[in-house]
């Protein structure tokens, strides 16, 4: 009989890592908690660097996990161990009995009413990046009239004490600049500006949509936080930040900001975690073993970790740790 | 009379009242003036910059900001020399910038 690896999660990780492993000939079951597999770029409409279909990729991992156990809508509400095995508890009621687990519950976007300096929830024009990318997918949000004046926000409930997210969200710099041009191509008459402490492109091609932001884009980075935003009577935002390349603060008049919300860790599978015996690192992603040669590997044996739920990262970070998890669980297996 | 206090002025740049003017024409002809990323390579390489507050990077942010006169007394310390253009990692042709703004 195939042995069977339950993966916690239906995202890019968890999609990918059960991929592989059938590929392998071993029994990849994937429980995922909401009514589709796909996670967070299926709420994606183009992706960075290259501004490509997020839609496309789903649809090929979706195809590749054609034929592989998937269990929607579901939750593993209890696990245990029983030397090297586990037995889960669904919340459909099936037990399902595995030789290894996967947890693969990726992240949760920070919560921008926490931040309310910047008025999220108080005042009308004030929106996220994840609702910003639901308006390039659909074409539709109220808050979006034609706006001459555009501001995006960096680093919002990250590298930030007051929220205590002391870490850097690694996507959302390249995500500001990634919509920023977007926002371009629909409103070509606007000035768009995006606030940022640090310009962090770490990727390929990710330094080349930084100089097409600017050259092509014409969208203005200036260096400081805003600290406050309000609103005037005719409900416009104003907002207050410091040029720090300039030295002087400044203020400007906007029809809509954008706040680029931090990932920070999905905290739904706590419980089922505990249980596993597996912990939170500083920064409240799941702890994996070693951060070099143990990424995958947790301080359980047959426990396992991929994608965002460790750390914030991108779609191809993800990918990448998907598969070693894969080959990871395939040597565990064959020990 | 004396009340023994005065208003300051703000120090705030007040972005919505700022005129672009200069700076959009300069753009016409120069777009890679977008592309600065304010590295301080033009201004630390600057001969002129030894001696004067003379900063290429700073003579940018000051057309975008508002402070077009200050922007134009400060590139009368420029001498010509190039240099700047010669370190600009994103390659921009800063002397002749600096020609046009004058211009
Ligand atoms: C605004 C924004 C834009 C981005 N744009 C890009 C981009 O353009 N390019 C790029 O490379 N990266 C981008 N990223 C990063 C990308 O979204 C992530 O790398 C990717 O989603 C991580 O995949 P994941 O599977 O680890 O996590 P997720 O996508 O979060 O998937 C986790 C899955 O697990 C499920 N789940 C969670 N808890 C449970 C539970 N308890 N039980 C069962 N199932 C559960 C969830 O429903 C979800 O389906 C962006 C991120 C943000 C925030
Ligand atoms: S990636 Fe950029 S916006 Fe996001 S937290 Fe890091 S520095 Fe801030
Ligand atoms: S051309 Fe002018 S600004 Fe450039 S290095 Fe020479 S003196 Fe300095
Ligand atoms: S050297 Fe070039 S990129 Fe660096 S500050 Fe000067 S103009 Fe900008």
């Amino acid at each position: 009989m195939k042995e069977n690896i339950l993966i916690i999660g239906g995202g890019a990780a968890g999609m990918e890592a059960a991929t592989q492993l059938h590929k392998m000939g071993l029994n990849p079951i994937i429980v995922e908690k909401s009514e589709a597999l796909g996670g967070h770029i299926a709420q994606w409409d183009r992706l960075f660097p290259a501004f490509h279909p997020a839609k496309d990729v789903v649809e090929k991992m979706l195809d590749q996990v054609k034929g592989i156990d998937v269990r929607l809508n579901t939750e593993v509400v209890d696990i245990h161990r029983d030397n090297n095995s586990f037995h889960a508890i669904l919340s459909n009621n099936e037990t399902i009995d595995a030789k290894a687990v996967i947890l693969a519950t990726g992240f949760d976007i920070f919560k921008a009413e926490r931040k309310q300096e910047y008025g999220y929830g108080i005042y009308n024009n004030v929106m996220t990046s994840v609702e910003l990318e639901k308006y390039f997918r659909t074409g539709k949000d109220e808050r979006i009239n034609h706006p001459k004046k555009i501001g995006f926000v960096h680093c919002v409930g990250a590298r930030d004490v007051k929220v205590c997210n002391t870490y850097c969200s690694k996507v959302c710099c390249t995500t500001a600049l990634k919509q920023a041009c977007e926002i371009k191509e629909v409103f070509p008459d606007a000035e768009v500006y995006t606030f940022y402490m640090d310009l962090r492109m770490f990727g390929p091609g990710y330094e080349d949509l930084y100089l097409k932001t600017q050259k092509d884009f014409d969208v203005k980075c200036v260096r400081g936080r805003v600290c406050e935003v309000s609103e005037d009577m005719d409900g416009k935002l104003v907002i207050k930040a410091e040029d720090t390349l300039f030295g002087k603060p400044l203020k400007m008049t906007l029809d809509l900001l954008v706040l680029m919300c931090s990932m920070e860790k999905n905290k739904s599978i706590d419980a089922i975690q505990q249980k596993l015996g597996v912990g939170n690192n500083s920064d409240g992603f799941m702890q994996n073993k070693d951060m070099y040669l143990g990424m995958n590997d947790t301080a359980q044996d047959g426990v396992f970790v991929a994608g965002a739920c460790t750390a914030p990262k991108s779609l191809p970070d993800t990918i990448g740790e998907a598969r070693s998890v894969a080959t990871q669980v395939y040597n565990y297996l064959k020990r | 009379m004396d009340f023994g206090f005065c208003l300051s002025p703000s120090s705030h740049v007040k972005m919505d009242s700022v005129d672009l003017t200069t700076f959009n024409r300069l753009k016409e002809t120069n777009p890679d003036i977008n592309t600065c990323i304010a590295c301080g390579s033009c201004t630390a390489t600057c001969t002129a910059g030894h001696f004067t507050e003379m900063s290429f990077r700073r003579i940018l942010l000051m057309l975008q900001r508002g402070k077009e006169d200050e922007a134009k007394k400060m590139i009368q310390h420029c001498m010509l020399c190039g240099k700047c253009t010669l370190v600009c990692p994103r390659g921009i042709n800063i002397r002749k910038i600096l020609l046009d703004i004058t211009r």
